[in-house]
């Protein structure tokens, strides 16, 4: 093939005119006509499921009302934003979302890549294939179970509050309580991503070459330094594929979690701006201002994706796109 | 093969089979601890504290007025057709989506691509979407939770990345032989890439079994709602008036069991199938990944 091409340059050949457009077109229209058609419903699908609500963001720039519609609405540019930025909550549902999202990234990030590690390291088939079938469960399991069975447990007679008492410990309801809004949302996700997660690093260990391994013991690795020589550097495309999946979705908090286990005791530390979203929009109404308030949290989960793929990129060599 | 083992080895060994061990525990006791207190007597799961270990007083009367609560059972019958519906949309979707964007010298596949990858990405978010279904005129349907999520993107992706790996030639020769594209997508791609199938409809399954937002904000008649939000308005937001339909005496007594109960009868029946797919999941979620 090379030899062929390189050969026609030389001898000066016509060069391979491209196609005008309009014939290219045509050419792959009564080709594929019957793919076309095939697709049909899936487009359709993503022009008005998706992109049909990326045009009604357009709402924001408006003083969008029911009663007038989206076409007759009128339009106020920036208003929203602005409340919105000097809004007395904004501060709040913006370090809510950080912070939880923060904590909830650095702590359930490693734990299951520590389990996949472990399971590896398990001699028994059995017993291995059984902490896995264990802790993929919760994965199954809804949230609104999940949260009630949360609810069961945290409650003042509940297990835990009973179990803290021995160390004299006063019983709480700990979803009423601030303090523990965080520690429960956390630990709940660990609880419930832990073993699912880790499918995919396993996946990745069985994949090392076990050779690295023999080669390793003969130059006389013990176990630590066969984790930081081989296996900790053959995951490593794994793991920042993975974070960078994680960091992009920063600012889509758990919101459905969020809004079954919060309260208005505890909003001063449990509201994100999806939470707010919801409530500002669908609860009172305000279109416009909470489609605002969307849109913000949609450019910078954006944004954020786009950049953390960049660095990756740049530093690792590994990226998305 | 060097098969010595050092002491070192072996305590690490001990070690890790007891962590894995403590950690299955703390995954499994808070479920096990539901059955066993749902199958308790309820006046014992009042005086009770902390957690249940096997059930006191074993009977099975929770699950018998779970099956009288006419509220339990619109749900049940809602989220039945709602995951069946919607699962069956979701694959065909899928598999032509998938086909269509698998095959090669289409032109605007690239297009189409770029479109349906972008919407990972960047989302308008719950109010345009909800503005979206209404002006639809979905809204107070049940087919507000079908299309509004008729197909998932990463699925889509999984799916494609599957079929791309089958043969060029399966599909050419039985193109020559005068199969259209629907019957090679349904009678050779889709038996090819079985496994794929499998996670995906699990995944589907699963997604319209535990779902819950989308109902909430579209639906507004109890006779529509399905099982997990009449489970939030019995759990979480401790709505006796639901249960009470099972009659008042039962719920002065057993409010308690019966919660647990139906906590049991809505998650049994997914952690009844997933077990048998299990051996699937490696592959549904690595081919996803590699190619988000």
């Amino acid at each position: 093939m090379k030899y062929h091409h390189t050969g026609r340059r030389q001898t000066g050949m016509v060069p391979c005119r491209e196609l005008p457009l309009s014939e290219k077109f045509s050419r792959d229209w009564t080709k594929n006509k019957s793919l076309y058609f095939l697709f049909i419903p899936v487009l359709f699908y993503y022009l008005i499921f998706h992109y049909g609500p990326m045009v009604g963001l357009l709402i924001s720039f408006q003083n969008y009302k029911p009663s007038t519609g989206f076409f007759h609405s009128s339009w106020v540019g920036l208003k929203h934003f602005k409340d919105f930025f000097t809004d007395f909550y904004f501060q709040r549902v913006f370090f809510n979302t950080l912070k939880i999202s923060f904590f909830t990234l650095i702590f359930t990030f490693p734990m299951p890549i520590i389990l996949a590690l472990l399971i590896n390291e398990l001699r028994g088939k059995l017993y291995s294939r059984m902490v896995q079938t264990i802790t993929y469960i919760p994965h199954f399991i809804s949230i609104v179970v999940v949260v009630s069975i949360m609810m069961d447990l945290t409650c003042k007679d509940g297990a835990i509050n009973q179990f803290l008492s021995l160390f004299d410990f006063k019983p709480v309801t700990m979803l009423n309580d601030k303090q523990y809004f965080l520690p429960l949302y956390v630990i709940s996700n660990i609880w419930q991503n832990i073993g699912w997660n880790s499918i995919i690093y396993l996946s990745a260990l069985t994949a090392i070459d076990s050779e690295l391994y023999e080669a390793a013991k003969i130059d006389g690795a013990g176990k630590l330094r066969q984790l930081l020589a081989i296996t900790l550097p053959c995951l490593l495309p794994t793991i920042i594929i993975m974070l960078i999946l994680q960091v992009g979705k920063m600012f889509n908090v758990g919101y459905e979690k969020i809004i079954l286990m919060y309260n208005p005791l505890t909003y001063e530390v449990a509201d994100v701006i999806s939470t707010y979203v919801y409530r500002k929009g669908l609860l009172e109404m305000s279109w416009s201002y909470s489609a605002a308030v969307g849109m913000f949290n949609s450019v910078i989960s954006f944004l954020l994706v786009w950049f953390t793929n960049r660095l990756s990129k740049k530093v690792s060599g590994n990226s998305l796109w | 093969m060097n098969t010595r083992i050092t002491h070192g080895e072996r305590i690490f060994n001990a070690c890790n089979i007891m962590i894995c061990a403590l950690l299955s525990l703390c995954i499994i006791i808070p479920i096990i601890n539901i059955v066993f207190a749902s199958l308790s007597d309820p006046i014992e799961v009042m005086k009770h504290q902390g957690l249940f270990l096997r059930p006191i007083k074993f009977t099975t009367s929770a699950y018998a007025a779970v099956a009288k609560n006419p509220n339990i059972i619109t749900g049940y019958m809602n989220t039945l057709f709602i995951v069946v519906t919607g699962t069956t949309l979701n694959i065909v979707l899928t598999l032509i989506g998938s086909y269509v964007l698998s095959r090669k010298g289409v032109m605007f596949n690239k297009i189409f691509t770029m479109m349906i990858v972008f919407t990972m990405y960047f989302q308008g978010g719950t109010i345009p979407l909800y503005l979206t279904v209404q002006a639809v005129g979905l809204t107070n349907s049940r087919w507000a939770l079908i299309l509004p999520v008729a197909m998932n993107t990463f699925n889509l992706i999984v799916m494609r990345t599957a079929m791309a790996s089958v043969p060029d030639s399966l599909p050419e020769s039985a193109m020559m032989d005068g199969a259209g594209h629907a019957r090679i997508l349904f009678s050779i791609m889709a038996p090819l890439t079985k496994a794929t199938v499998a996670v995906i409809t699990l995944y589907y399954a699963v997604y319209h079994w535990n779902s819950w937002f989308n109902a909430m904000i579209f639906l507004h008649k109890k006779s529509q709602y399905p099982l997990q939000l009449i489970l939030r308005e019995i759990l979480i937001q401790d709505d006796t008036s639901i249960m009470s339909a099972g009659g008042a005496d039962a719920l002065a007594l057993a409010s308690d069991t019966i919660k647990y109960a139906t906590i049991v009868v809505a998650t049994a029946p997914i952690l009844a199938i997933y077990p048998f797919l299990q051996k699937y999941f490696v592959k549904g979620v690595m081919v996803g990944a590699v190619k988000g």
